[in-house]
């Protein structure tokens, strides 16, 4: 994960509550007293999503490809078509190693596995089905989207959505706070005020 | 001056306030969880001690074996490969143990870790081995005994429980003195 795409993310939640507290506090100046006590809270729930971000997709990555077939023509399968299939693997005894390009004696023999499958008429799909049986999921370069794979690719979008929601939350709270703040009032007002309360409240008694 | 009122937060936002932040801090202690279960796991090392995660081991002559059906032998399960050099240095050793004790009780299995069936062949047919090897489908046993390399061998008495790990390549000498007291 690249550190300045998160600070970035970062940046981008933050700018986003600041503009929407400002505005609000701009229409009411009594409103900026709370501003500081927003901003601690607005950054707080930043750094919140962006955490949630990161760690969605960093637990998603702790754990599609076209289909070809070749025809059985005696023809002999060349690197490159071995690569088609091998970009799409990881080499297994090594750490994130994709097989095309792993130097390794392992993934050497892996490669000409491929390359005989490939002259035998295997389909890609095949290939991989076969290597995952061998050597368990984790050699897909791609987790599948099926079975306990399938959290690889939902965790990440989830993980964004929560975070979206709680600020979607956030930002509707902060809005109905600055508008329950009412304009600054005189003393006559506050009179008037404290009449009609006492009034209400002795209604109620 | 702000409404006395509007200063006053309801206690239905605060209760909404607090299930958000409860809500927010479940779900980043969920996924530091995964993590924190991920790491440690990676950090165990091998299974040392306790009883011996069972398996069954498809061989490369169509044969199956389980470790369950083991029980009352002694079982030296051995990891391999066929690119793994240290591992040849020991190849010739484990066919000599395996030679001399198939007939008192011990079982000698290797489990064919990552490898490639042609490759793997050759390499029995190299060293003359001549105990049941198959291939690790699925990297299922090497996850369950977590072995960090090959070669790797663990002995496993009578009872199913593990008794030893050893790292790297082993002996006929060293698995004799390992075994000989478990079979008495």
């Amino acid at each position: 994960m690249n550190p300045q795409l998160l600070i970035t993310i970062y940046k981008v939640v933050a700018w986003i509550i600041e503009q929407v507290i400002q505005r609000r506090a701009e229409s009411s100046p009594q409103a900026k007293a709370k501003i500081i006590q927003q901003r601690r809270t607005s950054a707080a729930w930043s750094l919140v999503g962006t955490l949630t971000f990161l760690i969605g997709t960093l637990a998603a990555s702790m754990f599609m490809c076209v289909d070809f077939v070749f025809a059985q023509d005696g023809k002999p399968v060349t690197d490159d078509q071995v690569n088609v299939v091998a970009k799409q693997l990881f080499c297994p005894i090594c750490e994130n190693i994709p097989l095309d390009v792993c130097p390794t004696q392992a993934c050497a023999q892996w490669r000409d596995t491929i390359r005989e499958k490939l002259a035998q008429g295997w389909s890609e799909d095949k290939i991989k089905d076969y290597f995952v049986q061998q050597y368990g999921e984790r050699v897909l370069a791609k987790p599948r989207t099926t079975g306990l794979s399938l959290y690889v690719w939902v965790i990440p979008p989830a993980a964004i959505l929560i975070t979206a929601l709680f600020f979607a939350w956030y930002v509707r709270n902060a809005r109905m706070k600055t508008a329950a703040v009412v304009p600054a009032s005189t003393e006559d007002e506050d009179d008037d005020y404290s009449k009609q309360l006492e009034k209400e409240l002795a209604k109620r008694r | 001056m702000d409404s006395p009122i509007s200063n006053i937060p309801s206690p239905t936002t605060n209760i909404k306030r607090i299930l958000g932040w409860v809500a927010a801090a479940s779900i980043l202690v969920a996924l530091l969880g995964m993590i924190a279960v991920k790491l440690i796991q990676v950090q165990q090392g091998q299974v040392s001690s306790g009883s011996a995660p069972d398996f069954t081991l498809n061989t490369f002559d169509g044969k199956q074996i389980s470790l369950q059906s083991l029980r009352g032998k002694v079982v030296v399960l051995n990891f391999w490969a066929s690119w793994c050099k240290p591992c040849e240095d020991e190849a010739a050793d484990l066919e000599a143990f395996h030679k001399a004790y198939k007939d008192k009780g011990v079982v000698m299995l290797g489990a064919d870790y990552v490898d490639t069936e042609k490759e793997a062949l050759a390499y029995i047919k190299k060293f003359n081995i001549t105990y049941p090897m198959g291939p690790d489908l699925g990297t299922k046993m090497s996850q369950a005994y977590r072995i960090k390399g090959v070669p790797e061998t663990f002995v496993i008495d009578k009872q199913g429980q593990l008794i030893k790990v050893i790292v790297g390549p082993t002996t006929s000498k060293d698995l004799s003195q390992i075994v000989e007291p478990l079979l008495k």
